[in-house]
Formats: structure tokens, sequence, C-alpha cells
């Protein structure tokens, strides 16, 4: 099993996925810096770290989505090969267009630091495949920018196709159709912005982060 | 210059904060009048903030060294040995006069420099904490100055990618012109890759590299160290802006370049940016320094020697490297996109030589600058201290219950869940405690390793303005019991005192008493201080603040596995209090809110059975004989039992003794003193007489009501919609 993790300037979650992958899954974990124009190879998982991505100017991940690195990873993604963004790593998918949809400013217009239950809509997904027997994770989220919207025609597409995968029971930010994680139709590109690299050990609040490593890498 | 030029030299001193004997001083040491570029370097290195000439006298007071300390009070940041060849960095500092100005860049570039003094010595920053004092909730000012310092704060460290993870938030009308924006920064570093700012020798490179420097923030020092007149928001040009992106990079790229092994001696540029960084670096390696200002990375164009040496733009670094390493930071900084330039070298002169277009334009001895600056022995008369209360002659409530609603919803004890739930309190996934999960202190990981740190910040500034000495024993005593009952060994403490004007004796006397008062419970307690920060002049239309002196403490937890919060509690559980309960009210929360009144002497604090309860709690929390513990503080019994039952979400029935009045039982805030809830009350009150503590049954936990016999009873539900309603309803659609 190996992983790689993306380092854009400003990522500020690159450590603690790779700390999360390592300890939950046992895989080898790349860091590896934006700049770079080849990916290590025989990758099982690419994950899109959260933190500021060039600061979060402009938009949120509207730069990091034209790093040299995106390209590789998406031709990464074309051949199948898992790829997760989280928080800030789900803005930058949406904004290189492999995931549709965008996310907003938070509907109480404030950054949000709390806990979060989800439903897993969709347990079917390479992601999801630890969650089978259960059905539900509590994570934390922690952002500013995690209102997801679509239209509603894309909306209803996702919903139909399974493409909706983490739902909030309470919602946050003001998500259409509390939308907490997708993943493309694919189903190899998934977004999320809860963090399961903060909620993989019973100590920081809940281990439920650690069967979304476990479940992608071992399907792998 | 044309402006400067219309004046005398000694005209301008006086503008740039300058006494006129301080002036003399500066022509006497030079044997000639400083030009203006001059002028402007002594104005700063001579300010209060640079100089602490006003306290130092007084901070010498502290015990400052112990078997663990690495690096106490002079560095960027003190340095604790933690064991396993790591330590622990940390430091405290305010940001209150430009958090005042200009709240959400004031509060946002606090967080950013105390940071660098963190990463400065070569540690990754992994926890902020933040002290707020607010003024009066009502104050037509106070509402914009917490949602913009809130936001700042959010704003910056949330970006940065450190995890906020406790505080404090005080609200008195004695902050209404003046509030108080104390951020702390704590790091871990390996003990043989400590950095320091000393030059270590001559003829080597001297990098600045970070942020381009740009007009802002020139002065600050100076403003820093002025009293406020009506004129404070005319000072908004003197407010650094901040980058939280800029200051990641740096992070980055700073302890990369110290792995690399390239760096001899590193400086960040703070408080009077340029200036004080090469001033201190050459100083404190007994050198001369030479810099080219034309080198110096530069926002805009045509900026004179002046604004480059005394401005204060954010995220910057000052570098001396090893002979030859150029490259390697060249590599680095290119990696990071960062600014950079070779713009000096270090000198066998002893002076300050800078020179801008092909001139020398400032050649000046360091001697004057630093070991030789003035310093003074201010006049001070002891501080009006408050007459001791007598619990009898303070009234009963006439309705209990209301009595417990209204305080656990005063803005002082109410649930600051609107502002911290705008932090990220869980970047770098080593959060174990936060201002969320209801413990004393927060608490992180040593990533890796089963062991954690503590951190708290406290002051009860009502406590310090009715009696400076007993308040200052009382702000590091609180701390150090804060860090007890989560389980930890207190270890060492930074200090950040707030004070007025120290050219007046009075508050001259308040500093030096509250510093009295500190030394020795940190002599009691083990505890020294290794670093700090000193805010003078915390005035407006010749009003001070009150007394604050906030301390920031650390403590190591062996096995974090063994450590205790205030939510645990069990149905069934029995409750004790640790430590003697007299039924102190002076200076009480109850007094304050109930009464309007502020007055009485603050309740004293017995070192002694300070350390033996504590010792005493955290042996308990180690065996794990204890489901919860909590501080007894604002409030008293009455209120540190509502917060453990809230936390819980376990009801508490309070069974009074005989020995108080019933009001003061509930409400008094004896010090030195723990609620805990065990299943093995028995044991414990045997083992604790056994000890000669005193100790005794104050009520049971179950049920879903928080009440007291006969006195009050009042649904949890209730008494949370009280709690937690404060602040969301106050703040509205801030």
């Amino acid at each position: 099993m190996k992983a790689a993790v993306i380092v854009f300037p400003g990522s500020n979650c690159d450590r603690d996925c790779k700390t999360a992958i390592e300890r939950t899954t046992g895989a080898a974990v790349d860091l590896v810096w934006h700049g770079e124009t080849a990916l290590p190879a025989g990758l099982d998982l690419i994950v899109l770290p959260g933190g500021f991505a060039y600061g979060d100017y402009l938009r949120c991940g509207a730069m990091a989505s034209l790093s040299p690195v995106m390209t590789e990873v998406k031709t990464a993604a074309d051949r199948g090969v898992a790829v997760a963004g989280i928080c800030n790593g789900f803005q930058v998918l949406c904004e290189a267009r492999m995931l549709p949809g965008a996310l907003l400013r938070n509907a109480g217009l404030k950054y949000v630091c709390e806990p979060v239950d989800l439903e897993v809509v969709n347990a079917q997904t390479r992601f999801t495949a630890g969650y089978r027997d259960r059905r539900q994770a509590r994570m934390t989220v922690g952002h500013g920018e995690g209102n997801y919207f679509a239209e509603e025609e894309t909306l209803d597409r996702l919903e139909g196709e399974g493409q909706v995968v983490f739902r909030y029971r309470s919602n946050p930010n003001g998500s259409a159709r509390d939308i907490a994680g997708i993943v493309n139709d694919r189903g190899n590109v998934l977004g999320m912005m809860p963090h399961p690299d903060r909620a993989f050990e019973a100590e920081l609040g809940s281990a439920d982060g650690a069967l979304f490593f476990q479940g992608v890498l071992a399907s792998a | 210059m044309s402006a400067a030029d219309s004046k005398t030299i000694a005209e301008t001193a006086v503008e740039f904060g300058l006494k006129p004997e301080e002036y003399q001083l500066i022509v006497q040491r030079l044997n000639r009048e400083p030009n203006h570029l001059e002028l402007g370097v002594f104005s700063v290195m001579w300010s209060e903030h640079c100089s602490y000439k006003s306290s130092k006298a007084h901070l010498a007071k502290f015990p400052t060294t112990g078997p663990r300390v690495i690096q106490g009070p002079g560095e960027n940041a003190g340095v604790v040995d933690i064991g396993d060849g790591q330590a622990v960095v940390f430091k405290m500092e305010s940001h209150n006069h430009p958090s005042f100005i200009e709240p959400y860049q004031g509060a946002a570039t606090g967080v950013g420099g105390i940071m660098r003094d963190v990463f400065t010595m070569g540690a990754r920053p992994i926890a902020l904490l933040n002290a707020l004092r607010f003024g009066d909730p009502a104050h037509p000012k106070t509402r914009r100055l917490v949602a913009g310092v809130v936001a700042g704060i959010g704003g910056y460290g949330n970006c940065v990618g450190v995890p906020t993870v406790a505080g404090e938030t005080n609200f008195h009308r004695g902050y209404d012109g003046n509030i108080l924006v104390n951020a702390m920064c704590v790091g871990l570093a390996d003990t043989d890759k400590i950095f320091y700012s000393a030059a270590p020798g001559v003829d080597l490179p001297v990098v600045y590299f970070g942020s381009k420097t740009g007009r802002d923030g020139i002065h600050g020092a100076t403003m820093a160290s002025a009293e406020f007149g009506e004129d404070s928001d005319d000072k908004r040009p003197t407010v650094q802006v901040g980058d939280p992106f800029a200051e990641k990079l740096l992070i980055e790229a700073t302890l990369e370049l110290m792995a690399s092994g390239a760096v001899a001696a590193i400086q960040d540029m703070g408080a009077a940016g340029l200036t004080s960084s090469s001033v201190e670096m050459a100083g404190k390696g007994g050198v001369g320094i030479e810099l080219n200002l034309d080198m110096a990375p530069q926002r805009e164009e045509g900026m004179s020697a002046y604004e480059i040496m005394l401005s204060e733009s954010q995220e910057r670094m000052l570098a001396i490297l090893k002979p030859g390493r150029e490259g390697d930071g060249r590599r680095i900084f290119e990696k990071w996109g960062l600014d950079a330039a070779v713009i000096g070298r270090t000198t066998d002169t002893g002076h300050l030589v800078l020179t801008h277009r092909g001139e020398v334009v400032c050649d000046i001895p360091l001697g004057p600058l630093t070991d030789d600056a003035p310093l003074y022995h201010r006049p001070w008369v002891e501080p009006h201290a408050e007459p001791h209360l007598d619990p009898a002659s303070v009234p009963a409530p006439k309705d209990w219950a209301a009595a417990v609603l209204t305080l656990i919803a005063a803005p002082d004890v109410a649930s600051k869940r609107w502002l911290w739930e705008q932090y990220d309190r869980h970047v770098m996934a080593d959060t174990l405690e936060d201002s969320a999960t209801g413990a004393d202190a927060g608490i992180v990981r040593v990533h890796g390793s089963k062991k954690a740190l503590a951190l708290t910040s406290d002051c009860t500034p009502r406590y310090v303005a009715a009696g400076p000495f007993e308040g200052g024993k009382q702000a590091v005593a609180e701390a150090w019991r804060n860090l007890t009952a989560v389980g930890a060994d207190p270890i060492a403490i930074t200090d950040n005192l707030n004070f007025g004007n120290p050219e007046r004796p009075e508050i001259m006397g308040q500093l030096a008493r509250a510093i009295d008062g500190m030394a020795e419970a940190c002599r009691a307690l083990d505890f020294p201080v290794v670093s700090g920060n000193v805010s003078l002049y915390n005035e407006t239309g010749g009003v001070a603040i009150p007394p604050t002196p906030t301390v920031g403490a650390v403590g190591l937890i062996p096995d974090y596995a063994l450590r205790a919060d205030f939510a645990s509690m069990k149905p069934g559980d029995a409750l004790l209090v640790v430590g003697a309960s007299h039924g102190e009210l002076g200076s009480s929360l109850y007094l304050r809110e109930l009464f309007g009144r502020e007055d009485g002497a603050p309740p004293p604090v017995d070192l002694e059975f300070e350390r033996r309860n504590g010792d005493f709690v955290r042996g308990l929390i180690r065996s794990g004989l204890v489901s919860a513990v909590h501080d007894l503080s604002d409030g008293g019994l009455a209120i540190a039992a509502a917060e453990m039952a809230l936390a819980s979400d376990v009801g508490v029935e309070l069974s009074p003794t005989s020995q108080t009045h019933a009001h003061a039982f509930l409400f008094g805030e004896d010090q030195g003193r723990y609620l805990i809830a065990t299943s093995d009350a028995s044991v414990i009150v045997a083992a604790g007489h056994l000890a000669g503590l005193n100790i005794a049954l104050a009520g049971q936990a179950g049920g879903t009501d928080f009440a007291c016999h006969d006195l009050f009873r009042t649904p949890l539900a209730r008494l949370r919609e009280a709690h937690e309603g404060w602040m969301p309803a106050y703040m509205g659609g801030a």
C-alpha cells in the first residue's frame, strides 16, 4: 500500500494526513511538493490535504488547482487511482473541475470548528467501504468556506447516482442538502469537508476517521 | 524629511517619545547630536516596549532558573526541558494598543508576532492561547472590538495551522478605553537544536528573508509605549497588517534552513523591525554590524533609510549564516517563494553602521542602545489594598436560584463558545483537551509519544486591583492549580504584565507589588518564569486599566492516559472539596454580579497548602481514583459544581456544611481548592486526613437538576440555556 499527500504552499494538514494514514494502515506515505511534475510510482491513494493553499487568496483552492502537480493528479485519477480531497483539498478538486459544484462561504459567515455527526449515505464506494456495518461517523470540521453548492440538476444527479457519500446530521455551514462529501461519477475521486485526519484515534475524540483510510487502502 | 528639517532634532526627540533628559543622554553618549535616523533608532530601542526601562529592576525579583530551565528571560522565548531530548519553547506577548485601534489586524499580528518568537528559537509552534480583556459589554465599542479581535485571532492562527486550545476572556469597564489582547504560543524543539540570536563572530553574512519592507507600522513600538488620548483613531497607520500565508511559508522555510545547518544566529523582526533585530543580534554577540539598506527587499520605491529601519512590516526574519552557506539559504527561500537578500555583515567595530544610496547614514556605538540603555528606579508608593471583608456582612441572595443563574450567565463565566468555535482547535491532530472539552487546561500531545503538555492562561484582575500583592500571588497559583487539576506537573510560566503609566507612583506600586506576589508564589511552587512581556501605559485619558499580570503556564503530563477533566463526572459520584473553605467573599464575583460591589480584600493564597492540596489531587488523578476534577475559582463551589454538571451532563445535589453561612459556602472564593467527583470517597477522605489536608463532602452527582437542599433546584437544561445563551445573544448578528 502506498499513498502520497500533496503539499501546496499553505497546506497545513499534510503532516496530519501522513500520520493518520501511517498509524491506521501502515501504508508508506510520501509528501509530494506541489511543484513536482511527476508522482511516485505505484500509488494507491493521493490525498489533497486541508489548509489554506496560497492563503486562500483569490478563491479557496483556485491557485492550487493550477499547480504543476495537479496535471499529474488528474492523469492518475484518469487511470483510476483514488484521489481524496479533505477540506481545502475538496475546494481544490472543485476548482480543478475534478468534482462538480463549489464551496461557498459558510451560511453563518464565520469560520466554524466543531464536531459533526455524519451519515454514511453510500457505503459502496472505495472511500466508505470501512463504514459498511455502521453507516455513521463522527469527525470534526474546521472551515470558513464549506457550504457546498451546485445546481439543482447536479444535486439531483449526485443523489440519484449515489455520489453523495457523507451527509451532516446537523448542518454546520448551510451546505445544499446537508452534503458533507461527494465522489465523482467514476467513484475514484472524493471531496469532503470533515477531517478523518483529525479523528483517527479515540483520544482525539473519535477514531471513526481510521475506517476511512483503512477502507480506501484495503480496497486498493 | 521636510517636516523633520523644519524642527530641531531635540524637538523631534520629544515627538518620538523621548524625555528631554534622555535626549541629553544620547548627545552625551555620541558626543554629538544624532541625525534624524539615529534618533529614530535610539527612540525605539529606548522605548519602554524594547528596553523594559521601568520594569527591569522589578523583573529581577522573579526566579528564572530551575533544573528544567534551558533558557530563561532575555531570548525570544523561554526554553524548558521535557525529557527525551525535547524542549517546550513558549512566550506570551501583548498587542493591546494595536488591537484597540484596529482590532482585526492588531490581534492577528499579535498572534503572528508571538509565533515568530517561538519558531525563531528552532521550535515548531504546536499550540496557541489567548487572554482577552474587553470593556463593559454595554460600552458602545465593546461588541465591535470582540468581533474584530476574535476574527483576527482565528483568521491568522487558523491559516497558519496551529491549534488555539485555551484562553480566557473578561469584561470590565476598566478596559473600556484600552482592551488587552495577550497571545501565547507554545512550540516543541529538540534540546540540541535550539537557536539563539547572539551573533557568534565577525565577518558573517547577515541575511534578510520573508516579506518585503513597507511603510506600515513605523514607530509601532513607540505608540505601544504611550498613553492613548482623544486621537487614538489617528494612530491607525502605526498598526501593522498581517499575512498569515506569508507566516506559514516563513515557518517552514525557517525550520528547513535551521535543519540544513546553515544558521549561526537568528532573530525575527518584531517590534522596531530591522532596528531591534540587528541591534540585538550584534549587541548580544558583542560585535558590530554593517547593513546596506539598498539591499533590503522593499515593497515600494523611494523608501528612506528611516522608513526601512523603523518599519514594522510583518513576517520578516534576520539570520546570520555560517560562512559560505548563502547557497543553502537561496535554495530554500526560492522553494518557499520568499524574498531574501544578504544585506550586510557582522564587524569588529562594535558599531551599527548603515549605508543607503552610497552614503553612511548612521554610525553609532551599540552599547548605549542595549546594555547601556537608561534604567529607571521609578518612585512608587504602596498601592491601595482593600481591607478584609467579613463574610457575615455580605447579604444572602433573596432568590438563590436566580443568583446561580445570574452568575452562570455573567459575562466572565458564561460559555465563550461563540468565540472559540471560530478557532481551529484540532489542526496538527494532537489536541486532547481544548476550550470545548471541559478541562481546566488545554492539552496537546507531544507528537508521537505518551507525553502531553497542559497549557493555561490566568489572571483575576479584580483581585489584583483590590490587592496587588495577593492578586499577583493568586494569578500564579491559579495557573499552577489549573495545570494540576488536569494531572500535569506544572513546570514553568511566561508572564504578560499589563499596567498603566509607570510614571505615576501608584501604578508603579501596583507593578512592584504584583511582581512581589508573583515572585513569592513562583518560588514557593518551583514555577520559574522563563519569558515574558511588559505592557505599560495602558491608559486612556489618564485612567489606567485594572492591573493585569497575565500568567501563561505550561505543565508536563508524563502519560496522557492518566489525566483528568471536569466533563466525566458519573451519576452516583460523591463530590469532595479539597482545601479549606472559610467563605471568603472579598472582591468575589458574587459580590460584583449580584450587588454591584467590588470591595474587600481578595482571598489570600496559602502557598504551603496550595502545594500540598495540589500534590494530593495530582496523586489521586494518577492513581485513577477520581472521575472528574475542577479548580474552584470565580463564583466558588456553586459555579465549579455547575460547570462540572453542565460539562458532564449529570445533575448535582450540593449539601452545605454548617461551618459557614450558606452563601459563603456556595459562592466564597477561597483559594487552593479543588472539586473532585469520585466513586471512592471514603478512601480519598481517609487519605486526605492522613495527609493533614482539609477535605469535605460537598454533594452528590445524579439526576437532571442542579440543586442545593431547600435553597434552590434548577433543571440542568435551564442552567445550560443561561450559560450558553449570554454570548450569542450579546453578539447578535456580529
